[in-house]
């Protein structure tokens, strides 16, 4: 980030800090300066959302089921296992 | 098992909302000899296990054995899992410990210092700005999702990610878990996993873009 200083952001630059930005990582002057640099550029908010909606559209997958085959060679994996501790 | 346990069969199905335990309770019950709680777990978590270990190691075969000896040494371990760590980060980390043994899992360079950018460069002016802004798809996305149509889609997104953003992206954005917890499953600094996750979440959100965009 030491680049940046003393500079104003550009679009091009955001971009490349949103992960930063959103893992909370920036330093204080940097994060200062991508949310002034947001607080003027539609596209690079618009950007941000995008990257937290991708972040939130791919938290909402859930396992595929198991199928009944794979779900029987489980049972049968599990009383193999408690057999032999007997 | 169900000797312990007479009549398991037959008790009545309970409804969905219960059924979803914590990993503490399955853990729990799971000590006690509960051959339900085991198949539990693996419901929940042996689909993930097999996409993860399907990006360490070169075939699926391989895979698939990775995560039968995970499981296995899970039902061996489980006595002495303390709950010092999260139940994912402790199954996760097995499952790399077991992908580490096959001695095929690649050693793949992360490139950090590799400042190739997550945009097309060609999407902005000689000034850094947008020439090209990113176009509207969120609303269009959820609607997808809700109707239960997109799900497949990101699957395939994210099998199409390099393997290394890729293990990132499950561990972080599917399996929910913290930085610290990724960076010990997959053995990466703080740095490293932070980059990797850029990268794949900047990939994900291009290829939303991509499809989206075609639409309006």
């Amino acid at each position: 980030m030491r680049l940046l200083r003393g500079r104003d952001l550009v679009c091009q630059q955001a971009v490349e800090l949103v992960t930063d930005y959103l893992e909370g990582t920036l330093s204080r002057s940097a994060r200062r300066r991508f949310e002034a640099h947001l607080a003027n550029c539609p596209h690079c908010t618009e950007y941000l959302a995008q990257m937290r909606e991708t972040i939130s559209l791919t938290g909402r997958l859930a396992p595929e089921d198991l199928t009944p085959q794979l779900r029987d060679e489980f049972v049968d994996l599990y009383r193999r296992w408690q057999s032999e501790q007997q | 098992m169900s000797r312990s346990r007479p009549g398991l069969g037959r008790r009545p199905a309970r409804p969905i909302l219960a059924v979803m335990e914590s990993d503490g309770e399955l853990v729990l019950r799971l000590r006690s000899g509960d051959e339900r709680a085991f198949i539990g777990l693996v419901e929940r978590y042996n689909e993930p296990m097999l996409r993860l270990a399907t990006s360490f190691v070169p075939s699926r075969a391989i895979a698939e054995e990775v995560v039968q000896d995970t499981w296995l040494a899970v039902l061996r371990g489980i006595g002495g899992f303390e709950g010092r760590s999260s139940l994912k980060t402790w199954l996760f980390s097995i499952l790399a410990n077991q992908a580490r043994k096959t001695g095929t899992r690649e050693h793949r360079s992360i490139p950090v210092a590799d400042p190739e950018p997550v945009v097309d460069p060609s999407r902005f002016d000689a000034s850094g700005g947008w020439a090209d802004p990113p176009g509207h798809w969120i609303e269009v996305a959820e609607g997808r999702m809700e109707a239960g149509k997109l799900a497949y889609r990101i699957r395939v997104w994210i099998d199409e990610l390099p393997a290394r953003q890729r293990e990132v992206v499950l561990l972080r954005d599917v399996e929910g878990m913290s930085s610290e917890e990724v960076c010990a499953v997959l053995a990466l600094s703080d740095g490293n996993q932070r980059v990797l996750l850029h990268r794949g979440r900047s990939r994900l959100r291009q290829m939303f873009e991509d499809e989206f965009r075609e639409v309006r």
